[in-house]
């Protein structure tokens, strides 16, 4: 039983905490897969420090994951152990960019770049959220997100303007994720109402403010962002190929026996 | 099953909470940690206590949770709810003096006071809890847990573990 929290100003109204509610999944989904993808690096990092760092950085987004679906749960009553077990396909809600498969280092290290940047947008402008367990949740992960967003730019400053090799790969790697980036920004359609109603900032600022610092960092390190402004999808109800595999190895230790206990 | 009806106070419990430690520091209690923001005892007898969690991913809160359970449940408490509070968020600034002094003999630098003005640099400077030396290089913002950071001291030549700033 979850009581009413205190910092509520007022309960949202039910259309309003439903459409709340659909963010938090898709916001929880990406944090998830992107933490499944990270920590498939734990054990393989190209040196042991940063098997470490990355692993801790896995383990914050999953952290994150559970905060968004904590959220989730006190509006709609659903468990998180089962909606990250027991959910198919095709009720994620997560953006292809997590999904995509781990690459190579540069390939990672760009991927949570890009996606740390947009936490640093998001969160920021969500401490003003109308809706208080919004602004409660992005005041606890913010001093964190610190933490990666300073790990991944020390990243792409050594790879972007280390070798010829590591600056091609970055590229490579930027070209391909640019347009899957700009799904996060995509503005869902039962997100309208939230933005009017100040829950929720409003997408196309937090994309020219992700925008403006991305391409600024970027253009220090030697790296070209690609003349696209369109993702290859805005409907976080299609998801890639990759998914569904993804999706077999995380709930497989689940799905064996659901009424395990721990 | 009647209910039973408690005569355990306030004090008590917080008192009790200081046998609950965090399991990754098993030197300091959950209580110098500031993990644990507020003891109510109702009419009824029954206890609310409210902790927060440090790092959001931190495996140790189940634990935690349920070990505070256990220790008020010991003071013969019938009715024992521990909520989980985001707001305000935790930080390391909570940390009380005993805290820091027993990460320090833990081996833990404690966490510098940041007074709400965090800013995360790579020229941070930890003091070692081996000799005190400020002589010391960050060599991972990222350690074993995921509050800890790694540093060396170039006085005692120890590496060292840093709780991180929140």
């Amino acid at each position: 039983m979850t009581e009413p929290d205190p910092h509520l100003k007022e309960a949202p109204a039910e259309a309003t905490a439903k459409a709340i509610a659909q963010t938090l999944l898709a916001w929880a989904d990406d944090e998830l897969i992107l933490a499944h993808r990270n920590s498939e690096w734990t054990g393989h990092a190209p040196i042991l420090e940063e098997d470490i760092a990355f692993s801790n950085i896995a383990q914050d987004e999953l952290g994150h994951a559970n905060i968004w679906y904590g959220l989730y749960q006190d509006l709609t009553g659903a468990e998180p152990d089962k909606l990250v077990f027991f959910r198919d396909v095709d009720a994620y809600r997560c953006v292809q960019l997590v999904e995509l498969p781990k690459g190579d280092w540069a390939f990672s290290m760009v991927r949570q770049y890009l996606f740390d940047a947009v936490e640093q947008v998001r969160l920021n402008a969500l401490l003003a959220s109308e809706y208080q367990p919004l602004a409660d949740a992005a005041a606890k992960m913010r001093p964190e997100e610190m933490y990666h967003y300073r790990h991944t730019t020390t990243w792409l400053q050594r790879l972007g303007l280390g070798t010829a090799e590591s600056n091609r790969r970055c590229q490579e790697a930027l070209d391909q994720l640019w347009p899957y980036a700009l799904q996060l920004f995509a503005r869902q359609p039962w997100e309208e109402q939230l933005i009017v109603a100040g829950f929720l900032p409003d997408t196309a600022s937090l994309q020219a403010d992700w925008e403006t610092i991305v391409r600024a960092f970027l253009a220090t390190v030697d790296l070209q962002v690609p003349n696209v402004n369109r993702p290859p999808g805005q409907s976080r109800e299609q998801h890639s190929r990759y998914l569904p595999e993804l999706l077999a190895d995380l709930q497989e230790v689940a799905r064996l026996d659901p009424d395990a206990r721990w | 099953m009647s209910i039973r009806i408690s005569s355990v106070t306030v004090d008590q419990i917080w008192a009790a909470l200081q046998a609950v430690k965090d399991p990754e520091i098993p030197v300091v209690s959950v209580v110098e940690m500031g993990i644990v923001r507020e003891v109510d005892v109702t009419d009824e007898g029954a206890v609310v206590v409210k902790m927060t969690p440090t790092f959001s991913g931190c495996p140790a809160l189940h634990v935690i949770q349920r070990e505070i359970k256990t220790a008020v449940s010991d003071l013969g408490v019938g009715d024992v709810t521990v909520d989980t509070i985001l707001a305000p968020a935790w930080t390391t600034d909570w940390i009380s003096d005993a805290g820091r002094e027993k990460l320090k003999a833990f081996g833990l630098a404690p966490p510098p006071q940041h007074g709400g003005n965090l800013t995360i640099t790579f020229f941070d400077v930890a003091t070692c809890p081996y000799c005190d030396s400020t002589n010391t290089t960050i060599k991972n913002t990222f350690g074993p847990t995921l509050c800890r950071a790694i540093y060396y001291c170039h006085d005692c030549r120890e590496p060292f573990e840093q709780f991180k700033s929140l």
